[in-house]
């Protein structure tokens, strides 16, 4: 099977290889046979790699520890859901996914786009081969899924403990899916370049896949966060973290194309402005996948002793210098001559918002490589810290929200002073009540309120524009309200979409601004009995919990959550103590305490907020005992093993050692998960294909029909 | 011509802004920053009062004191150590041979690690390291 998925991998690089030079050449001969050759590769390529991960899962699902890959990432225990996707653990398989994707999202575009724009379709088919050969050429060359491990091993390592959870089982396709989806645009748009075809026709091929990236990239960094937040045992959900920027930027920049693309298509304008973020957008998620890979930055998420940083820093700098000497070559096909009619439309609020956008991206990016450019600078490696990035992320965020809500209050074009007074009026009456109430109640935080506020002005214009819209729908079909909705939004899924968007958007900052400035911590340590106050809350060590599983010993404690005296709720804080297989050199007892800690949060969530408890046992005092049984049976077998671990759990039972507990209560967490949602939702609404209508002639007919039987049956 | 005159005006004043507001981001991410160095770098030119990232290996026979944990950070590739005293949350992956990050600070001779600022390597990036070894 190992040498059968080789050359299946050989195969597709070869594959590739060629479907570049018959796309190139179906479109410099505008000759269709090539162009068909060119396309047809491209689905012959997601076939063939369809089947090496075929080839990859079930060596995982077979336990083959003949494979490399599966030696160091599974076990015989690891459970079948976690078998199957503990192939994107690793460096070798998660850029097999990678590639695999992205002829998946290519084949699509293809698919969607031969017929509509063929001139475009076969350079695009040439820019997405490239990028796969590229790919093709590190899981070839540098970082194989297939390594043969020779002699085979008995027992695999399995999977890491911590990445046990349904968070991060999607989040890395999800992530590579906004990824490779965020090169269809690029690939189009270097097609628009090279064609000179820099009109709309590019942007209604890929408008689709700008957007499924965008929803991609929402969900998988919203799942990440989720992850960190419940499973991990340092009580927050980001980080600033290169890895997690990288991810972060196509967002911001995806999220300032979708915007401008409609002022394209509406207005005729920006279009070096859009070319551009297609492009920064594609070159970014090519980054970020190479950011975790080059050891170029210190980061908690980077893959460690990577060999593949210098192709590709190549790689990515080619495509730059590429995408950069197209914009200039085309720079007076791309001059538009419509400019802003006014300060006060749509569009203006467009470009302020990509204003914004770009320059949040600009700020995470510089605070992101700052380790290089002072290096460069100074000669002293230095970074900036989470402080530095809320300085400016936290206003530039609160501008954002703002325009979220202005901008569906504003007609393209321009607005008459009567209309502006007409829609502003609620919602800056909504804001300023909630700033009033903010008051009065004693917010504390600035930046906080500022937040809520904007918030709640987004919150009363959306809702207005679907009061109006519904209304005026209702007028039209005499329909009920949810009907008239209903109508509305299906008939312009892709603005009443954005709508929800926003409102998530706007939900999500509010949860982290909330869960960010009013966060309540403390680390205490306790004995059974002992209590610990955090906020409003009083938290009891009301008493140990041991629990000895087939993969797992479990050492935890159980919490009584108090509010004003009345118990609120009983969490049940544990750390997960996992084995290494090896027990020669770490003894019978102290193998589970050589492998892997995991801590199983105790969380208790409503709207409201989150009262958030880790615990980490001291098992010092339990030294002594672990030793003794480690010197005296150094190699217990199967049936001993179990007995000292159940002995262990008893004594931690019995004489439970002091724990150290990190307590946290933190407002409207759940908002950040509930926003991130909603904007999820949105997205699918405004990426869900309307229905067709029917041509005007027919609808004209069928009136003239309908219009006859009545005056017939007049008659 | 007058319109030309206000959209040059206009791109000037644009241009201005967007030059202050470069200049400002330069000046407080140089002043807000803290040096990431390894062991050996630290124990060269470490300063007192000043903060550095180190980053490096755990070594062997770290131990949680109260709430205090002591652990000794390795170079990459090297022997120098630094012995650091840390409080504050610690990451799961956190032991033996693990890479970290921890901002520190020199007080009174020794390495203390600032409250919360002790990062480890995510744990699916293992694999390739491992491989390595």
């Amino acid at each position: 099977m190992l040498t059968f998925g080789r050359a299946c991998l050989l195969l597709a690089l070869l594959l590739a290889a060629f479907g570049v030079v018959a796309c190139a050449r179906g479109a410099r001969s505008r000759r269709p046979a090539w162009a068909t050759t060119g396309r047809r590769c491209i689905y012959a390529l997601f076939a063939v790699l369809t089947i090496v991960m075929v080839v990859v899962e079930a060596a995982f699902v077979r336990s083959d520890f003949s494979f490399r890959l599966v030696a160091s990432h599974s076990s015989t225990t690891t459970p079948l859901f976690y078998k199957l996707t503990a192939m994107w653990s690793s460096q070798e398989g998660s850029l097999l996914l990678w590639v695999w994707l992205l002829t998946g999202w290519s084949s699509v575009a293809m698919l969607v786009s031969h017929r509509r724009a063929p001139e475009l379709t076969s350079w695009a088919g040439a820019v997405l081969l490239t990028l796969a050969a590229f790919f093709l050429g590190l899981v070839n060359l540098l970082a194989s899924p297939l390594q043969l491990l020779d002699p085979a091993a008995a027992e695999g390592n399995g999977l890491q403990p911590l990445l046990r959870h349904p968070a991060m089982v999607i989040h890395p396709p999800m992530l590579y899916s906004g990824y490779t989806l965020a090169t269809i645009p690029l690939a189009f748009a270097i097609a628009a370049l090279v064609t000179g075809r820099v009109d709309a026709l590019w942007i209604r091929q890929t408008r689709r896949f700008a957007l499924a990236s965008w929803l991609a990239l929402t969900f998988g960094i919203l799942l990440g966060a989720r992850w960190s937040w419940s499973e991990l045992g340092w009580g927050g959900y980001w980080a600033w973290d290169p890895v997690e920027n990288a991810a972060l930027l196509p967002w911001l920049t995806g999220t300032a194309g979708l915007h401008s693309l409609m002022v394209q298509e509406k207005r005729g304008t920006l279009k070096t402005w859009n070319v551009s973020l297609a492009l920064i957008t594609g070159i970014l998620a090519v980054l970020g996948t190479f950011l975790v890979r080059s050891g170029l930055l210190e980061s908690i998420h980077a893959f460690g002793a990577s060999t593949l940083g210098v192709p590709f820093l190549v790689f990515v700098v080619a495509l730059f210098a590429t995408s950069l000497a197209l914009v200039v070559w085309r720079r007076d096909a791309l001059q538009s001559p419509a400019r802003l009619d006014s300060l006060v439309s749509r569009e203006a609020v467009f470009v302020l918002n990509n204003v914004v956008l770009v320059g949040l991206a600009l700020v995470i990016a510089w605070g992101t490589f700052f380790p290089l450019i002072s290096e460069a600078l100074t000669g002293r490696r230095a970074s900036v810290g989470p402080p530095w990035f809320d300085r400016y992320t936290v206003p530039l965020a609160i501008v954002l929200v703002l325009l979220s809500g202005i901008g569906p209050l504003l007609p393209w074009r321009r607005a008459s002073r009567g209309a502006l007074r007409r829609v502003f009026a609620r919602p800056l009456a909504v804001a300023a009540l909630t700033a009033l109430l903010l008051v009065l109640a004693g917010a504390g935080s600035p930046r906080a309120v500022a937040l809520f506020v904007v918030a709640a002005f987004v919150a009363a214009a959306v809702g207005q524009e679907y009061w109006r819209g519904g209304r005026a729908r209702r007028a039209s079909t005499g329909r009920a309200w949810p009907v008239a909705l209903g109508g509305l939004v299906s008939r312009n899924r892709r603005r009443y979409g954005g709508y929800v968007v926003h409102i998530g958007i706007a939900m999500l900052l509010v949860g982290v601004a909330a869960s960010s400035a009013f966060k309540d911590v403390r680390d205490v340590r306790m004995r059974p009995g002992e209590r610990a106050t955090v906020g409003d809350y009083e938290m009891r060590y009301v008493r140990p919990t041991a629990e000895v599983e087939r993969q797992k010993l479990s050492l935890g404690a159980v919490v009584e959550v108090r509010r004003m005296g009345e118990l609120v709720d009983t969490l049940t804080p544990s750390r997960g103590y996992y084995p290494v297989n090896d027990a020669r050199g770490e003894g019978t007892l102290g193998r589970w305490f050589a492998g892997e800690a995991t801590s199983e949060v105790g969380l208790r969530a409503d709207l409201r907020r989150d009262v958030w408890t880790a615990v980490e046992p001291d098992l010092q005092p339990f030294r002594r005992m672990i030793d003794g049984i480690d010197k005296r049976f150094p190699l217990a077998d199967a049936r001993m093993e179990p007995l000292f671990l159940d002995a262990l759990a008893e004594r931690y039972r019995v004489q439970p050692p002091p724990a150290a507990f990190r307590l946290i209560v933190a407002p409207l967490v759940v908002w950040v998960w509930l926003g991130g949602l909603v904007a999820v939702l949105g997205g699918f609404i405004a990426i869900w294909p309307a229905r067709r209508r029917a041509p005007a002639r027919a609808r004209g007919a069928r009136r003239r029909a309908a219009r006859t039987v009545t005056m017939i049956g007049r008659a | 011509m007058a319109g030309r005159r206000k959209r040059q005006a206009r791109m000037v004043v644009a241009l201005g802004a967007a030059l202050l507001l470069a200049a400002t981001l330069a000046w407080t991410s140089f002043t807000a920053s803290s040096e990431a160095v390894g062991p050996s770098a630290l124990l060269d030119m470490g300063k007192d009062g000043r903060s550095y990232q180190l980053t490096g290996k755990v070594m062997p026979g770290y131990e949680r004191r109260g709430d205090v944990l002591h652990f000794r950070v390795r170079d990459r590739a090297g022997n120098a150590t630094v012995p650091v005293r840390y409080t504050g949350a610690v990451p799961d992956p956190f032991r033996e041979g693990r890479e970290v990050i921890v901002t520190v600070r020199r007080q009174h001779g020794a390495w203390v690690g600032e409250r919360d600022s002790l990062i480890t390597k995510c744990p699916s990036k293992f694999s390739a390291e491992r491989s390595e070894h």
